[in-house]
């Protein structure tokens, strides 16, 4: 695979770049945005303004708050593990920034003559990169928990991670239901099997539903926010940490957050298939476009239950997850596995 | 380019898996570890075997060794409560693995005939093909396998249960 | 024993199977948010806007002069009588010649001390005045680290004489009139 990439020439190479860099560059955005996008929505939810100061309608809020995490001063426990301290919200951001690499994006872009294909890398086990990806996204929050020397900071990390690895389970078993379905682990070919109204929504509904609680789960969102619970563990596991490595903890949260509502999209919604729509409008630009709004939708109600329903507790989130989700799961992948059988065996 | 990839992933692990051993806090021997299986990862992609790296990764990186460290952590990991171990300990186990890294030695010895994995089919790695292989020529132990895990799982119920009656 | 109306009775029956697989009261609650979400918002910008003061609020007095910029205040005492908290003192002199132009009356007050933290802005000074001197605004006492800065004398007191200084209560002598 390694030769395959060497072997490519180099005005392939630079497009792939380019969109790598432009995919950096929206996934930052998007986050960035996403928490104005959080603190508007919630404002309006609860009869507020929200942010309205920072520009018009406090548009600009997103930079006032990175100038304002950049100038904060930078604080270290004296007792901590000074090294780990510091990998840990690195390791975090880069996990969550690698998960975009294998999503298709729209078909192909023609723009200025060029053909440009809309996905960094389509590689033939792209879910599960993701789900490698999603996977070593714990390691961040343990050992930022746990090299701060703060027993709140433990809690939360280990509350996180025997959260997070508990949901990855239903979560990776509801997935195997959808490539049941498709007979594919590449995401490029799931996406376009679900053309017209052909989402995967509608052939697995209860798969979705526990993909999506399993999701909410991953990214220690509410009503699975565990890992912070403001009002017992301060913050969880960055409650020691200030300035950038703050923001790289909350970025990376929100970067998870779109990368979910992404994969949910792409997975159960036809990614950038619309029925009456065709992706290859305006020069292939129609494609992320129908994406995006899907993308902003699922962002749109992850805040929205973020703000309506309280935290569970933590047996009860156990108890959901392992005796409610996973039998589930099996039954929906049993249901599939007969359904594929019958109708297309 | 694929044989300097293959020793600059081959010293990275062998080091890594040195400082495992080496480092004296268990979290650091961890991450170390990790390191050897994102290493060892990148072997498996140079020979083809895409689904294998994902899934040592998933497996082995993302649940095992998170398991690892979610003990390590709630372990109390002062100097004091470190059990010393004797000399006695220290030699029969210098012995021990002596010996083991003598008979791996010796098994490996006579057989070096790596196929290099140009030769090989590009095809050999995908889910396709693997689960194929499974199902039909390696069906056997693919099963008792899976028992051995049913197996580990009724076990890990059975202690699990507070209330024993035997 | 039932204290209120309202109350309920707490019962612990099995729940059914609507109730626990949570998804419809998941959805009818994220129903309610949703209709906040389209109402209107009732907050104020405050430092941009200010909301309109109420004809009753009494806040930091104001000792008025007349057209022609003269104090009306004589210094006869009857707010300080009147004060419940006693944090009105004065102290009245002799209207000197020449000084016609910036006392009405014969009698004014030279010194004239309210003290903030005393005054629990009743109002009953703005009642007892016979002169139309003494009232009270619906601007807010502002705010200080030393309990000295809150004995207001005259300069904290008395409004300006150039237009623009005039400070208006014509809505609080209205008010007053209407409920005399």
């Amino acid at each position: 695979m390694i030769d395959m990439i060497l072997l490519y020439d180099f005005a392939l190479f630079a497009q792939k770049a380019g969109l790598i860099v432009v995919v950096f560059a929206i996934t930052l955005g998007v986050a960035a945005y996403s928490t104005y996008g959080e603190r508007k929505i919630a404002a309006f939810l609860q009869d507020r303004l929200g942010p309205s100061n920072a520009g018009p309608w406090g548009l600009l809020q997103p930079i006032a708050d990175g100038v304002k995490m950049f100038t904060k001063e930078d604080f270290i426990p004296n007792k901590s593990e000074r090294w780990i301290y510091i990998l840990a919200p690195g390791a975090f951001i880069f996990v969550a920034l690698m998960t975009s690499a294998v999503i298709p994006w729209g078909t192909r872009l023609t723009l200025f003559g060029m053909d440009l294909d809309l996905q960094v890398t389509d590689i033939n086990i792209g879910i599960l990169y993701i789900m490698g990806f999603v996977s070593l996204g714990v390691y961040g929050i343990m050992l930022g928990g746990w090299a701060s020397n703060n027993k709140y900071s433990l809690y939360g990390a280990i509350r996180a991670s025997s959260q997070m690895i508990s949901y990855e389970l239903a979560m990776g078993l509801s997935l195997i239901a959808v490539i049941m379905l498709s007979g594919s682990l590449s995401l490029r070919t799931i996406v376009d099997q679900q053309t017209g109204f052909g989402w995967n929504v509608l052939y697995q509904p209860l798969g979705f539903i526990l993909f999506f609680v399993c999701a909410l789960a991953e990214c220690n969102r509410a009503p699975f926010d565990m890992a912070e619970c403001e009002t017992e563990l301060i913050g969880g596991y960055h409650t020691e940490y200030s300035s950038m490595k703050l923001g790289f903890f909350l970025f990376a949260e929100y970067i998870n957050m779109f990368i979910s509502c992404t994969v949910i999209s792409s997975l159960y919604f036809g990614g950038y298939h619309f029925p009456g729509i065709d992706p290859n409008w305006l020069g292939g630009l129609m494609g992320p476009i129908v994406l995006f709004s899907k993308i902003f939708f699922f962002i749109f109600v992850f805040m929205w239950i973020r703000w309506t329903l309280p935290r569970f507790r933590y047996d009860q989130l156990m108890h959901l997850g392992w005796k409610s989700l996973i039998p589930l799961a099996i039954l929906n992948m049993l249901l599939t596995g007969a359904g594929v059988l019958l109708f297309e065996g | 380019m694929t044989p300097y990839i293959f020793l600059t992933l081959a010293i990275i692990s062998v080091i890594t898996a040195l400082l495992m051993v080496l480092s004296r806090n268990p979290v650091h021997s961890v991450l170390f570890l990790i390191l050897t299986f994102f290493a060892i990862a990148g072997q498996y992609v140079l020979l083809n075997a895409q689904f294998l790296a994902v899934v040592h990764i998933i497996v082995y990186a993302g649940a095992i060794m998170v398991l690892f460290l979610f003990v390590l952590m709630l372990l109390n990991l002062s100097k004091d409560t470190e059990p010393q171990k004797s000399n006695l300990w220290k030699i029969s186990g210098a012995i021990a693995s002596g010996s083991l890294l003598l008979t791996l030695v010796g098994a490996m010895r006579g057989s070096i005939a790596v196929q290099s994995p140009e030769v090989s089919d590009p095809g050999v790695g995908l889910v396709e093909n693997l689960g194929k292989v499974l199902f039909t020529d390696f069906v056997v132990p693919f099963e008792i396998a899976g028992i051995l895990f049913l197996a580990a799982m009724v076990g890990a119920v059975l202690v699990g249960k507070r209330d024993l009656k035997l | 024993m039932q204290l209120t109306q309202r109350s309920k009775q707490v019962v612990h029956k099995e729940m059914t199977f609507m109730e626990r697989i949570y998804l419809p009261a998941i959805l009818k609650g994220m129903f309610t948010t949703l209709k906040h979400f389209f109402r209107r918002t009732n907050t104020l910008s405050y430092p941009k806007e200010h909301r309109e003061f109420a004809p009753v609020y009494r806040g930091w007095h104001v000792l008025k002069r007349d057209e022609q910029g003269r104090e009306n205040c004589t210094a006869c005492g009857l707010c300080a009588v009147a004060c419940p908290a006693e944090a009105i003192t004065m102290e009245a002199a002799e209207r000197e010649k020449g000084d016609e132009h910036l006392y009405r009356e014969e009698k004014y007050a030279a010194v004239y001390e309210i003290n903030m933290l005393r005054c629990i802005f009743c109002g009953l000074c703005e009642e007892a005045c016979p002169k139309e001197a003494i009232f009270l605004t619906d601007r807010i006492v502002p705010s200080d680290y030393v309990r000295q800065e809150f004995i207001f004398g005259k300069d904290m007191l008395v409004e300006g004489v150039e237009p623009e200084k005039r400070i208006d209560v014509t809505k609080r002598q209205r008010h007053l009139v209407e409920h005399k």
